[in-house]
């Protein structure tokens, strides 16, 4: 019985004893070999709409494309980052969360609550909101692996419940639609200094930056190094083959909800120290945003493929968009327009990409 | 017993029969795998091989008979317990992700790691390294292992699941209709692969319906009609007509033939009723003119 190649290739070779095996990667071109990042198309997408707004700029002095507008874009581009990488993972493991979005308001009007009503230290109030996004995150993830639904409608389901809740406890507390925080409140300072403050002092970068940062770099870490990660992409790409070698399907998209409500809950965490008070629709409607990002980062809708750092790619993108806009002095509803282009592009360059990828291998 | 592995089969089977509600779904079914042996299952659709192969993969337990794991009596609680036990299924659908690469396929489910704690990593540089040797002795020779498993042909996509298979310690390997979705040229590189797994010492189960795969690969053959046994063979005992028209239930397939003629106006559908009749080698030998 000897061994033969399979069809398209002659016989193999006889290998060579002693040689690293890994050498032969060299074989595929390194062009190949980065088509097949699902990032790439982000990449350059970015690098095309920076250039653009650095274009277009109207302010004095190219505020775009100096220091100070780094400032600005990547503030606007911070929170929706930390969320994209959230909602990529999510969707790499083959599901939604509408909820995402009003999920943030949720979660800074519950730390709003326990600090003004209920007196408590901001950081017990901190690990509350922690808890009961932990908890939210789980009943999404529960009843989608239970029900089988898909989770667009699940989550659709509780985007509509967590919104009312929102409004309605607001009200019932406030008279108003607002929460404010005081900056008295014990454990205020400390805890604004972690979430809601700057750094590098005459440009004031926000601390969500550098949280995006680490989470980006986190996520990498565990989609692509882990064992966690290894099952994010099966449960995507086939949950039953997943099943079948004994990846524990339901508990890692229950996992993948969790932290897509956690990561809310730290942005609404965020928004709500940063600007002392929260308003009751905060959050909703920036699902769409979260998912716009995943998507124009790589993110496959029907899972199983995408990367934590295309979809920070997106969300910067959305950052530039944001005030690149403002800075060429148009008027700022071209941005929903602009954003939604930017989709249609990204879908269309990532199918060419991946459909290139498939075949610009051997 | 003291006479080696040799004597004592693989896997048995004595009389094994099992029930869903009043549907009799398998009845007095015996068989044997020995080790660097294949054994076929065949059968037309409907003859209870699915449920044979849920059985000894232990997603169903039997409802009578025994079932001997290398000369012991076990009863499984589920598939796992039967990978443990060193029985693997290759199902049809092979249980592989399209989208990752061949080495996270290799090893899902049972990835390696390196590192403790936080640090703790898959082993990339081993679990690459691993797939590339496995494979090799598969007559593969992978040359990018990030390489997606969507990229391979369906024979090439076999041998993946068959590789893995035999790495995670498969004593017995069960394949189920491996050939079924493949062309001619595929089925062939499949057949290889399932004489390699018998040269290296497994026992291996071919489920197929198709006479002229099974034939020369088998050592033995089980054929199954209607959840009962047909008949049990060794390779000398038969042949590759006798097998097929067993499996086509001969005498069917022989009045299918007389009735083709009768009906056959056009000298084309002659043709093909006389073909059929030489296929079956039954009476039909005499001129159809």
């Amino acid at each position: 019985m000897s061994v033969a190649g399979t069809q398209p290739r002659p016989s193999p070779a006889p290998r060579q004893a002693g040689v690293a095996k890994d050498e032969r990667l060299a074989g595929v071109s390194i062009l190949a070999r980065l088509l097949q990042r699902p990032e790439l198309g982000a990449l350059i997408g970015a690098l095309a709409v920076y250039l653009l707004f650095a274009t277009v700029d109207a302010t004095p002095g190219h505020l775009f494309s100096s220091i100070g507008g780094m400032q600005n874009w990547t503030d606007a581009a911070s929170t929706y980052g930390i969320m994209a990488v959230a909602v990529a993972l999510l969707m790499i493991g083959g599901e939604f969360d509408l909820s995402a979005g009003v999920m943030t308001g949720t979660s800074g009007l519950l730390l709003g609550m326990l600090i003004t009503r209920q007196q408590v230290n901001v950081w017990f109030a901190i690990v509350a909101v922690m808890v009961f996004a932990a908890i939210i995150g789980i009943a999404n993830g529960v009843l989608v692996v239970r029900t089988k639904l898909p989770s667009f409608i699940i989550t659709l389901g509780t985007f509509f419940v967590l919104r009312g809740v929102d409004v309605g406890v607001t009200r019932l507390l406030t008279n108003t639609v607002r929460f404010d925080i005081s900056d008295q409140a014990p454990g205020f300072r400390s805890a604004q200094s972690i979430f809601g403050s700057t750094f590098l002092a005459p440009y004031n970068f926000q601390d969500a930056v550098l949280w995006w940062a680490a989470i980006t770099v986190g996520a990498t870490w565990v989609l692509t190094q882990t064992t966690f990660g290894n099952w994010i992409f099966a449960v995507g790409g086939d949950a039953n083959a997943a099943r079948a070698v004994g990846v524990p399907v339901a508990r890692t998209k229950i996992i993948l909800f969790m932290y897509t409500a956690m990561s809310a809950a730290v942005v609404g965490i965020m928004v709500a120290l940063r600007f002392k008070g929260i308003q009751s629709g905060q959050g909703v409607g920036l699902e769409f945003f979260y998912i716009i990002a995943a998507v124009v980062g790589g993110c496959l809708l029907t899972g199983g493929y995408g990367s934590a750092i295309g979809a920070s790619l997106g969300a910067l993108i959305i950052g530039f968009a944001q005030i690149g806009i403002i800075f060429a002095n148009w008027d700022s509803n071209w941005y929903y327009t602009f954003l939604g282009v930017i989709l249609f592009l990204a879908v269309g360059v990532n199918t060419l990409v991946r459909r290139r990828a498939a075949s610009a291998r051997r | 017993m003291s006479e080696s592995t040799n004597g004592v089969p693989l896997l048995e089977v004595r009389h094994v029969s099992k029930y869903f509600g009043s549907v009799i779904a398998l009845r007095d079914i015996s068989m044997q795998v020995h080790a660097g042996e294949v054994t076929c299952v065949l059968g037309d659709n409907g003859a209870g091989k699915s449920t044979l192969i849920k059985i000894l993969s232990g997603v169903h337990p039997h409802d009578e008979g025994e079932f001997l794991v290398e000369g012991k009596a076990v009863r499984f609680g589920g598939p796992r317990e039967a990978r443990a036990a060193g029985i693997s299924v290759v199902f049809q659908d092979l249980a592989t992700v399209p989208l990752m690469s061949i080495w996270r396929n290799f090893f899902l489910g049972s990835e390696p790691t390196v590192g403790v704690g936080p640090a703790r990593r898959l082993d990339t540089g081993f679990a690459k390294r691993t797939m590339r040797d496995e494979m090799w002795k598969m007559g593969i020779d992978v040359r990018d292992p990030n390489q997606t498993v969507g990229t391979l042909s369906g024979g090439e996509r076999q041998a993946v699941a068959i590789a893995r298979a035999v790495y995670f310690g498969a004593k017995v390997l069960i394949l189920d209709e491996p050939t079924s979705a493949l062309g001619v040229r595929q089925s062939g590189i499949v057949l290889k692969y399932v004489v390699q797994a018998r040269e290296r010492g497994l026992g291996v189960i071919f489920i197929t319906h198709n006479p002229h795969h099974a034939y020369p690969v088998g050592d033995r053959f089980v054929l199954l009609n209607r959840g009962r046994l047909m008949g049990s063979y060794s390779k000398h005992e038969t042949s590759l007509d006798e097998l097929t028209k067993m499996m086509a239930g001969g005498e069917e397939l022989e009045r299918l033939a007389k009735e083709l003629e009768k009906m056959a106006s056009d000298p084309e559908m002659r043709q093909v009723a006389h073909e059929l009749a030489e296929d079956v080698g039954g009476p039909g030998d005499q001129e159809p003119r």
